[in-house]
């Protein structure tokens, strides 16, 4: 077989169908990647005209129903459709068999029925806003019994989360089968690249903890159609119980969407320093702490919800337990830059802003995890900005991340630098302009999920909806930044190795062709290991 | 002097926040100082330090010991949250779409809660259809209103004053103007309030107390 890379190959479909009916990882990883970028920009969107109506208090363009509708359906795009199939989808899919030295996932048709999963569930979303009762208006909570007693479409759009969960579980169960099965000659478990681990680790949280979910949102319709009790408390039902089940899913699952994303900052930081990873065994076992850890720590969504204080008391003891391991890979990564030779690139950007980024948001969960700090401030924006803190800046900003680092590899494109950077930077100034504020009127006492707000909280809010301009023109510059290398004819690479990368995916073509390899390669060196370098002073 | 809710609550939170601030401070240094003393022009082959026992485990349990520090905190003045003096008097708040109502134990309703300054109330919180939540932001206290459970809260204000109640918990349409105020008055101007001649069961009570706040 000769070497037509991926985006060239012609099997037994020609054109779309070549796309939609290919088994090929990297296809499919391209499936994803457009399918992701377009909910994205439209949950984006939703966002902005919340952030346009919340400008001035009262009416300013959209009524509160429409508001309503709008956060829910900006919440469940941006999670169910973006922030959680999002790296493992595109990045996992299309680098993991090649950074282990594969050929392919080991379920090559399992992943392309997962991306149908997908789009189906997805589809049904959509459908959801035009049949019933129109756009469902219950928040992506969906807490019982609002959920239960609302007359908008919640059945169809929660048995679209459902579906969306297949998507989830079968990537999962995907890739730890191609962690355990493929590795090449050579590669023990501790000399994978640390992507991998954080796809390992989020994989069994996507197989372990979904079904939860599954089963929850299932009841509620049940509990919708038939009034079986469960959750219903006019029926004897427990409003808690559902709480319960969310969380048991729904906080796990924010690991399944930050993992990932600091498994690509443990690529990209050895890539532009020119040296070893600092800690590697610590950063993969911090991975599976945090997987392990993840589980039991749910309650700390309820500390007012009237369960006991027994209780939670223990839930916020081991909510501050998870903090450490998640320490512990931003003190290593740090530690990396140390005697380090740091080529600043534009990836490396996203990596600077996601380490101050991601810190505000996970110290800021330190205030939330504390009780009597929390029984202030949840339910507020503090919440809002301390989750779009560690989403956005942490998953959002790192898919954007690995975009940038990838894609001369994906593509066999190379995009302007210097506008990448640009786009970084007004894009990081729009984040906090958008998100800081946030902290500010959580603490004074301003509720989420309000469609209008006292007089004295309109400052904050001129200032955080100004910054969601500004956070916008960041991104549509990243966008057509990469669009426009895309389309244009003059700037193929096809240098296999362009930030002088150490692990296998920077050894195949550019793009790479079709199994990846004409020759399994045999690893003998740790992920990061470069030849070299200058020894370290003993200090004894 | 006993410290208030609001103090303790106010000051874990400055606490974490102080030693949060710390980390993100130096963090943020050491990466810019790294970057800069470190960059490709300065330093062009990298040292190959691939970790360091000891310092794993010095990051590893300085922050153990500092969040086990934040938890006291926060722990404590959750104790404080949760326990009522028991010669609190008690208020029955109930949560409908989108008002709260309250119900003082001689059977006087209102749609404000007005209390005596300086004395602890106990709020028995309960839905009558979705969850809703009881929020004080002036006291730093919030609990859900939840159909079918007995939640609970107390405060004790110490200042004559009006602070906002709101509803944290999505409720629906008008989940945003699901608002009332917390009174705390005079302890003389409560009790003529409270014992003042109504006309019947249910009646609206919202317009003697007007008058009572004004004679007074």
């Amino acid at each position: 077989m000769d070497n037509v890379s991926y985006l060239d190959y012609k099997g037994k479909h020609k054109g779309l169908l070549g796309w939609i009916l290919s088994t090929d990882h990297k296809r499919i990883a391209v499936l994803y990647l457009v399918s992701l970028i377009a909910f994205f920009l439209v949950a984006m969107t939703f966002g902005f005209l919340m952030r346009l109506e919340m400008l001035t208090p009262g009416k300013t363009i959209i009524d509160p129903q429409t508001y309503n509708a709008l956060f829910t359906l900006h919440g469940v795009i941006m999670i169910f459709l973006f922030i959680i199939p999002g790296i493992p989808a595109v990045f996992g899919n299309f680098f993991l068999p090649i950074m282990l030295g594969a050929k392919d996932v080991s379920f090559p048709r399992l992943n392309l029925l997962s991306w149908y999963f997908y789009i189906g569930g997805a589809a049904l979303v959509l459908i959801s806003l035009f049949t019933g009762g129109g756009p469902i208006d219950t928040g992506w909570t969906f807490y019982v019994p609002y959920s239960l007693r609302t007359q908008t479409n919640v059945s169809l759009a929660v048995f679209a989360a459902f579906v969306l969960g297949f998507s989830s579980i079968l990537t999962g169960l995907n890739f730890i089968v191609t962690i355990h099965r493929t590795r090449c000659p050579g590669m023990g478990w501790f000399k994978m690249p640390l992507f991998a681990w954080g796809l390992y680790s989020t994989a069994w949280i996507q197989v372990l903890a979904t079904p939860v979910i599954g089963i929850t949102l299932l009841l509620i319709i049940l509990e919708r159609f038939f009034g079986v009790g469960i959750f219903d408390p006019a029926l004897g039902g427990d409003p808690l119980l559902y709480q319960h089940l969310f969380w048991i899913y729904s906080h796990p699952a924010v690991y399944i969407m930050i993992l990932p994303a600091m498994g690509l900052v443990s690529e990209i930081i050895p890539t532009f320093s020119k040296k070893d990873i600092f800690g590697y065994g610590p950063i993969a076992m911090s991975s599976l702490a945090i997987a392990f850890l993840g589980y039991l720590v749910w309650g700390h969504h309820m500390f007012s919800s009237g369960i006991s204080d027994t209780s939670r008391a223990i839930f916020s003891f081991l909510t501050f337990i998870v903090a450490i391991p998640t320490g512990i890979k931003v003190f290593n990564w740090v530690a990396t830059l140390y005697k380090a030779s740091i080529d600043a690139r534009a990836p490396f950007w996203f990596v600077v802003a996601f380490i101050i980024i991601f810190s505000i948001g996970g110290l800021t969960g330190l205030v939330l995890g504390s009780l009597n700090t929390d029984i202030h401030l949840t339910d507020t924006y503090f919440v809002v900005a301390h989750f779009h803190y560690v989403m956005f800046g942490g998953m959002g900003l790192l898919f954007f991340g690995g975009l940038h680092y990838w894609f001369p590899k994906m593509f066999g494109k190379m995009y302007n630098e210097k506008i990448a950077k640009l786009g970084t930077l007004i894009f990081v100034i729009g984040f906090n302009g958008l998100y800081f504020p946030m902290f500010i009127m959580g603490y004074l006492g301003m509720p989420r999920r309000y469609y209008d707000y006292l007089p004295q909280y309109q400052i904050y809010h001129v200032i955080s909806t100004i910054g969601s301009w500004v956070l916008i023109i960041g991104i549509l510059i990243l966008v057509f930044n990469l669009l426009k290398a895309l389309l244009s004819k003059s700037n193929t690479t096809t240098e296999l190795n362009p930030w002088g990368g150490t692990t296998l995916e920077w050894t195949v073509p550019t793009p790479p062709p079709l199994e990846n390899f004409d020759v399994i390669p045999t690893v003998t060196h740790g992920p990061y290991y470069r030849p070299n370098l200058i020894k370290p002073e003993k200090s004894h | 002097m006993k410290q208030t809710i609001v103090q303790h609550t106010d000051l874990t939170f400055l606490i974490i926040i102080g030693i949060s601030f710390f980390f993100l401070a130096v963090i943020t240094a050491l990466m810019f100082y790294f970057m800069y003393k470190y960059s490709r022009k300065k330093n062009p082959v990298a040292t190959d330090i691939t970790g360091n026992t000891t310092i794993e485990i010095l990051w590893t349990v300085i922050p153990t010991i500092l969040v086990m520090v934040m938890f006291f905190y926060g722990y404590a003045g959750f104790k404080q949250i949760r326990n009522a003096p028991s010669d609190a008097m008690t208020v029955k708040v109930t949560g409908r779409m989108w008002v709260w109502n309250f119900e003082y134990e001689n059977g006087v309703k209102s749609d404000t809660l007005f209390v005596p300054t300086g004395k602890p109330v106990k709020l028995e919180l309960n839905s009558v259809d979705v969850n809703h939540s009881f929020y004080i932001p002036a006291f730093r206290i919030k609990e859900d209103a939840v159909p079918g459970r007995k939640n609970y809260l107390w405060f004790e204000p110490t200042e004559d004053g009006e602070y906002y109640v709101e509803c944290a918990e999505y409720c629906g349409l008008s989940h945003s103007y699901m608002l009332s105020k917390v009174v705390s008055m005079p302890k003389d101007k409560y009790d003529a309030w409270y014992n003042a001649p109504r006309p019947k069961e249910g009646a609206d009570t919202t317009k003697p107390k007007s008058d009572t706040l004004k004679t007074k």
